[in-house]
């Protein structure tokens, strides 16, 4: 019984929110933000997940990792008194005064099928999935919408002159937030365009990874059986033993 | 050696890759280096020609602001001219070009949509790649060439964006001679059509390649009536319509026998007396090798 | 008996307005149609096209004309009057595709198509049927 305590209070400790068990007359800066519309009162230098939290929603889309990695909490915001329109991942972003805030959790996108190894490595498959690049303005309000800093427009320009390798280089750090997409006047969805054009210059461009070859072979040769069995046979608490005494590289 | 800013355009480095190599390395021998904008987009063609529209001038723009950029950084000095080789690309920035200029309130709003480039300041100006060696003189590309085009008969192909609308034009709209006068440099015989300045059926290629055999089936059919063996152009749409939609002429006229279709700057790769990789023969769709080799013109 | 000769006055301002071109200069001579390279295509003729602007009749913008159009500049360069035609069937274009009726629809063009076209030809086509 009392084990089962400490579990559900290890549970209730490891998602309570930041300013849990905080007297709110101790929190000495407070914004106000604007939640689709509605005004709110929230404890200055919280990310916008967290102020959205505090203000009283619960996100059930558009929450992930929480850690910028997963880019699921795409955000659109105004700042008061200014007409632009700017463009924020939630869990990475502190809240200021007068920010006036909604939730892209999802950006609506038909995402094509394809067997990569059946496709062809040239521009051809680009316009089989995607023809509609071709109509591309260069406006760059792709690459002023992404919250990665990533040169959008010009890694769709890269496509359209067949550079995969520029494509597939630059575009590595996406998040598929989508932020792109919904803002693009020639609606081409930047995100899953940039995911074909990885695999085929994963697949078709680059070399073979030498060392994947050679782990293959290891193992069919069955290099690691032994120790495969003997790691089946150990006990839960071997095992976390194993776990704890792991040796970590530090970089 | 001349350097000056040269665009490519989207297709020069895929399916018109030949047009770029053999381009750049007869400019060579002329003694003019092309040198390719360090960064660039697609133009967009075509010219949008609504008198409000300034979203489709961003794309053009940008282009010339690169140019800017290469004098900024020292790459070229006091070249604020661009040289293209697709002639759509031509048509396209110099128009664009030009509209943004004509008002300096356009000129100022398009420079604040693109808030992160350095303003435009409107001094590029746009050249094709004929304009160039015009300016150069004919004689002395005549002086280049190590294996003049004997007895092969060319058909001089303008199609409509070089020489149309007149104030963007290189050449007069009705009787353009430029590519005449290039061929016969080269020591080609040139064989003039009356529909050198027909329109090939330009984007209804992509909906309405029915029409556009039509159209190219009018052209090259002139070709073959006035004994022409082949045709030399200067734009990647007016090639794909004249020599891969041959496939659709043929579909229409069975009888049709077809014609070899080359850019004007492969004509003077060969002229050149230049390596046939440069030339890039294995793009063309209609294989030129046969009628070259038939005339003892292939460089190997 | 009553023919319905004249349009909306607003119709021929708007394309005044978009295309930047005064059609009442037009004489009706026929050189556009005469070197258009598609004039045999259209249900409307480039010349009747402009004699339907000029009096404001909005079913000129349901033919073919415009959509038929190779914005070849043909008839532009000969016009005695220097009116620009090409202008006027843009304007008419971007009437439609502002509303957002497209002319071509991207996915309709089949796949064999799409992998043999070089961008310059889907890039020109999504530009004049597009919005």
């Amino acid at each position: 019984m009392g084990e089962t305590l400490d579990i559900m209070e290890r549970i209730r400790e490891s998602n309570k929110s930041v300013t849990t068990g905080l007297d709110e007359k101790d929190i000495k800066h407070w914004v106000t933000i604007y939640i689709m519309g509605k005004a709110y009162r929230v404890p200055a230098d919280l990310t916008l997940m967290q102020a959205i939290e505090f203000a009283g929603y619960r996100f059930i889309r558009g929450a992930g990792c929480r850690a910028g990695f997963c880019g699921a909490c795409a955000t659109v915001y105004r700042k008061e008194g200014d007409y632009k329109l700017r463009t924020a991942m939630a869990c990475q972003t502190r809240v200021e005064d007068g920010m006036y805030l909604v939730q892209i959790p999802f950006a609506p996108a038909e995402k094509p099928s394809y067997d990569i190894s059946k496709e062809e490595a040239s521009l051809s498959v680009v316009f089989k999935y995607f023809p509609e690049i071709a109509r591309c303005v260069s406006c760059n309000t792709c690459t002023k919408a992404c919250p990665q800093d990533l040169e959008v427009m010009d890694c769709v320009q890269a496509i359209l002159r067949g550079d995969f390798k520029f494509a597939a280089e630059n575009s590595f750090e996406c998040i598929q937030c989508g932020l792109c997409a919904m803002r693009c006047p020639a609606e081409i969805v930047h995100y899953h365009l940039f995911q074909l054009v990885r695999r085929i210059h994963g697949k078709y461009n680059l070399p073979p990874e030498p060392n994947l070859k050679k782990r293959i072979e290891e193992i069919k040769e069955g290099k690691y059986n032994e120790e495969f069995e003997r790691i089946l046979k150990l006990s839960l608490e071997e095992l976390k033993e194993m776990y704890r005494k792991r040796e970590i590289k530090l970089d | 050696m001349i350097k000056i800013p040269y665009y490519p355009g989207c297709t020069l480095k895929t399916t018109a890759k030949n047009f770029e190599t053999s381009a750049i390395e007869s400019a060579k021998i002329l003694g003019v280096e092309l040198i390719e904008l360090p960064k660039w987009n697609c133009c967009g063609t075509v010219f949008s020609m609504t008198t409000d529209d300034l979203m489709h001038h961003l794309a053009p723009i940008r282009n010339l602001i690169r140019v800017q950029e290469m004098n900024e950084k020292g790459i070229v000095k006091n070249e604020y001219r661009v040289v293209t080789l697709c002639t759509m690309c031509f048509n396209t920035l110099k128009r664009s070009n030009l509209f943004v200029k004509q008002d300096p309130e356009r000129l100022k709003k398009i420079n604040s949509l693109m808030d992160e480039e350095k303003d435009y300041q409107g001094n590029v100006k746009v050249l094709h790649f004929l304009e160039i060696l015009k300016e150069l003189g004919f004689e002395q590309i005549r002086k280049k060439v190590k294996k003049p085009l004997q007895n092969l008969k060319v058909v001089p192909y303008y199609g409509c964006l070089m020489v149309r609308p007149e104030d963007v034009g290189i050449d007069k709209p009705e009787n353009p001679t430029i590519l005449k006068e290039l061929f016969e440099a080269l020591g080609a015989e040139v064989v003039d059509i009356p529909f050198k300045t027909r329109c090939c059926g330009s984007y209804q290629t992509v909906n309405r390649k029915e029409l556009v055999a039509e159209l190219v089936f009018d052209i090259l059919n002139q070709v073959r009536m006035e004994g022409g063996e082949c045709v030399g152009l200067s734009c990647p749409l007016c090639a794909f319509n004249l020599d891969n939609r041959q496939d659709e002429v043929k579909k229409l006229h069975p009888e049709f026998s077809m014609v070899p279709v080359f850019y004007f700057t492969q004509l003077m790769a060969v002229a050149f007396g230049l390596n046939e990789k440069i030339c890039g023969f294995e793009l063309n769709h209609i294989n030129p090798k046969p009628l070259l080799e038939k005339k003892g013109l292939l460089n190997v | 008996m009553a023919v319905k000769l004249l349009g909306d006055p607003k119709f021929s301002e708007k394309v005044k307005e978009l295309s930047g071109e005064d059609v009442r200069l037009c004489i009706q001579c026929g050189m556009c149609s005469s070197g258009c390279p598609t004039a045999s295509k259209m249900d409307i003729t480039p010349r009747k096209m402009v004699r339907l602007i000029q009096l404001g009749r909005e079913e000129v913008l349901n033919s073919k004309t415009m959509w038929v159009c190779l914005s070849c500049f043909t008839c532009v360069v000969r016009c005695p009057r220097k009116i620009d035609l090409a202008k006027l069937g843009e304007a008419l274009r971007q009437i439609r595709l502002r509303k957002g009726l497209d002319h071509i629809h991207i996915s309709e063009i089949p796949e064999e198509e799409r992998k043999k076209l070089p961008q310059i030809a889907l890039v020109s086509n999504f530009r004049k049927f597009t919005s």
